[in-house]
């Protein structure tokens, strides 16, 4: 047993916490949430150069072949400043599924690039059921004529879609087999006749887009993986997917703590702080115990896959706890700072938005919680 | 980071559970309660038995009878005794009372104690509870007053646990009733046969008799009795109690009841469909699930702490506080579920899961009290941890 992270592993912290504090105060947020990119790409190149892109990527890859605990890290920190930028749909969904489905030729053509930053890749896979089961995948890939397949349909919330270089997208390539044994990964570029890619406005002001697919034609060099085998891998994906974010989710609820208790320290009612009022104190206190929870829930599953142990339940589980805490630590910074809480200009709403749309990728509560009762074998 | 213990302290593990299953299973259990062992949360016969088998001393340092164990190992050890509900007084004898004269005692109190405790002969109660001072108590008023080589202790004493099986209590006084309320305390080793100590029994909503109420009047202690130096009381009192908000039995045993609910859910059918599969019942179990493994995880991030030797304060709090709160969920929900025979007593063959819900809601009401209550640890966390000033 060891509660510790390495000294490489606290060095890493501090100095991703330094980068956000320096390069991407709220006040970027701000900006980001505004400018049609949603992200610096001068940052992101910083990123690479910092070698913080490829942690958990094999050494030829260009990565640093380090563990999942050190994604949490970097992701927990970036959580926590609400930092805007590809790493979660290019380093983690996009990059994981290559790596894991790819061919030579396509690791050694793609990761690389990845890992420095010079290429985004993103992951295409919810539709407008929402759905992250196998059943939700309704767009279809139908075999050409002269090798390669045609793929036709909508698929909703593709995180970075509008500035990626590649989709990895999610179809549904057979009638014949079940919800799980039909669905391929195909490789496309954005650019390519019939995909339209528009963005969406959603509640947290992430970059997120709708990508139309109007037969859309693949070579077949561009299939990730087996036909019919791509099931699996997302299933594989969206598990360390979930890790990831939940320890991005657990930065992002210890900030809105710090950044409430900070307020109710130095706002003064009825002849003091209102901090001194135990309705507050308890409220928070029994927040701080949840978020310290969720943090070790998220911690040992990273700790899992690092260990290449099976991690579904684990990371569902720590899904599904910190998505209901972070909407009740957004929910209470907003209401602890008044009616300031309501206000744009006020830093503290940027927290409560993305807790409400973080809730709702890669399932809620509810979903994640069925989830976990399957592997479980209940 | 690393979440798994090592191959020695899987293997201690085994050896505790190998040796519980054989001489703790139900038999024992029942046997103990007809001998009426079951009365207070304790049977001497299985407490000397650990004694027996060197099991009661295990934290101490080696030169007192020890064994050394760090946390992280005793922490196994409370947990299996937790899960196989063993009834015995040694977390508050040799955890708390023993580790703190090892570690503030007098040699003189060392020789004279240590022994006894270690070989199950000799059992403690804690003092420090009383009418006036429950959550604040450091304004307690047992008063104790010098007189030569001797202290003249004169105050009642509530809820002490196991107070009418001890042989003696760890009592908290006043001794300076002038100094601020925290400077003035000092503890006290006191023989319970003293003259002029009454005790009343106090039965709970447990049907238990674990804790009594003890009178004091005119009780003379001598001076040699003082553990850790005049006035210092509340600082050994904050030791002690720090590790007494990390018993990870407790939540080993309620986790054995949350595994046997999940069997029964599994088992049981309600309108033609097991209970597991009603979408709401998977909700509510596997929520208590992850709060469970939250729990433990943070027990252990505490105990981690304390094997490293560092003052883990706020952390134990969060502890006590998911921990206590926890039991109580699991008992509450519990009961919900097993619907409406829930209520009958184990005693009855109409009884569901042998009435160990509806035990569990009744004997967990002090799990959100005892050792600090839950409004107390938030008001520490909020204090200690956030630096908010008191309201
Ligand atoms: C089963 C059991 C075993 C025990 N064993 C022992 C023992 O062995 N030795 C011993 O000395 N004591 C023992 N105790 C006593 C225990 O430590 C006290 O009951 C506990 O500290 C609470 O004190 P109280 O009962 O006087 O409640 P009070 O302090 O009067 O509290 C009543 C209520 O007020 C709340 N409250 C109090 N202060 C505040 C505040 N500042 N802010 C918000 N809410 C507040 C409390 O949380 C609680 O809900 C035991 C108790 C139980 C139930």
């Amino acid at each position: 047993m060891d509660y510790g992270f390495s000294e490489a592993q606290e060095l890493l912290r501090a100095s991703v916490k330094e980068f956000m504090v320096n390069e991407a105060p709220l006040a970027h947020v701000r900006e980001m949430e505004e400018n049609s990119t949603g992200f610096a790409p001068g940052l992101w190149r910083k990123l690479a150069q910092l070698d913080w892109i490829g942690l958990d990527y094999p050494e030829k890859y260009a990565g640093l072949d380090g563990s999942f605990l050190d994604v949490a890290v970097v992701m927990e920190e970036m959580g926590r400043a609400l930092f805007p930028s590809p790493y979660f749909a290019s380093a983690i969904l996009g990059g994981h599924t290559v790596l894991a489905a790819g061919n030579d030729n396509q690791k050694e053509d793609l990761l690389p690039k990845v890992v420095r930053g010079e290429t985004i890749l993103t992951l295409a896979l919810t539709e407008p059921s929402g759905s992250y089961e196998a059943s939700g995948v309704e767009t279809t890939a139908t075999a050409a004529s002269g090798g390669g397949h045609v793929l036709n349909g909508t698929k909703l919330l593709v995180p970075f879609a509008h500035v990626a270089d590649r989709l990895i997208v999610v179809a549904r390539s057979d009638g014949q087999g079940t919800a799980e044994t039909s669905i391929s990964l195909f490789l496309v570029d954005p650019k390519a006749a019939g995909v339209t890619i528009t963005p969406l406005r959603i509640i947290s002001g992430e970059k997120q887009s709708e990508v139309g697919l109007q037969n859309v034609k693949v070579a077949a060099a561009d299939l990730l993986g087996t036909l019919g085998g791509g099931w699996p891998v997302v299933g594989d994906v969206l598990d360390k997917a979930k890790v990831a974010m939940s320890a991005e989710m657990v930065g992002g609820s210890q900030a809105a703590l710090e950044m409430t208790l900070n307020y109710v320290k130095n706002r003064i009612q009825f002849g003091g702080p209102i901090g001194r009022f135990q309705a507050i104190q308890h409220r928070l206190a029994d927040l701080a115990t949840d978020i310290e929870s969720a943090r070790w829930l998220a911690y040992e599953a990273a700790w899992e896959i690092s260990e290449g142990q099976p991690a579904s339940a684990a990371a569902s589980m720590a899904k599904a706890f910190i998505s209901d805490v972070y909407v009740r630590m957004g929910r209470a910074a907003v209401q602890f700072h008044g009616g300031y809480g309501y206000m744009k200009e006020f830093d503290v709403q940027f927290y409560f938005r993305r807790a409400k749309a973080s809730e709702a990728i890669l399932g809620d509560q509810y979903a994640n919680r069925e989830l976990a009762a399957q592997q479980m074998g209940l | 980071m690393r979440f798994n213990f090592t191959e020695e302290q899987d293997a201690l593990r085994r050896e505790i559970k190998d040796f519980l299953e054989k001489e703790w299973g139900e038999e024992a259990r029942r046997r103990a309660e007809e001998a009426g062992d079951m009365a207070s949360d304790h049977s001497p016969s299985f407490h000397q038995k650990l004694a027996r088998r060197k099991l009661l001393a295990l934290n101490w340092p080696k030169e007192y009878g020890g064994r050394g164990w760090t946390p992280i190992e005793m922490a196994i050890f409370n947990e299996e005794l937790g899960y196989y509900g063993v009834l015995s007084n040694c977390y508050r004898n040799t955890m708390i009372i023993g580790s703190a004269i090892c570690h503030f005692g007098t040699d003189e109190q060392k020789k004279k104690y240590l022994p006894d405790l270690a070989a199950g002969r000799k059992l403690f109660c804690i003092g420090y509870t009383e009418p006036n001072a429950g959550s604040d108590l450091a304004s307690l008023e047992t008063t104790a007053a010098e007189d030569g080589d001797e202290y003249v202790v004169n105050g009642v004493k509530v809820f002490n646990t196991g107070g009418h099986i001890a042989d003696y209590c760890w009592l908290a006084t006043r001794t300076d009733p002038d100094a601020p309320k925290h400077k003035g305390i000092t503890v006290f080793m006191v023989d319970l046969k003293s003259p002029g100590i009454s005790i009343r029994p106090l039965y709970n909503v447990a049907d238990g008799h674990g804790q009594s109420e003890l009178v004091f009047q005119d009780v003379r202690v001598p001076k040699e009795n003082i553990v850790g130096g005049r006035n210092r009381g509340w600082y050994l009192i904050a030791k002690a109690l720090d590790i007494e908000r990390i018993n990870t039995g407790v939540r080993a045993r309620h986790q054995r009841v949350l595994e046997e609910l999940v069997e029964y859910c599994k088992e049981t059918k309600r309108n033609g469909i097991p209970l597991i599969k009603d979408p709401l019942v998977r909700q509510q179990i596997v929520q208590l699930c992850t709060e469970a493994k939250a729990a433990r995880l943070i027990a252990y991030k505490v105990i981690y702490q304390q094997s490293k030797g560092e003052i883990p304060d706020v952390s134990a709090s969060m502890a006590k506080l998911s921990g206590g709160e926890l039991s109580q969920k699991i008992a509450y929900l519990g009961m919900q579920l097993l619907g409406l025979r829930s209520i009958i007593h184990g005693s009855s063959k109409w009884s569901a899961m042998e009435g160990k819900l509806e035990y569990m809601v009744r004997e967990t009401i002090p799990h959100t009290v005892g050792a600090g209550t839950s409004e107390i640890q938030r008001t520490v966390i909020a204090g200690r941890g956030f630096g908010l000033p008191r309201g």
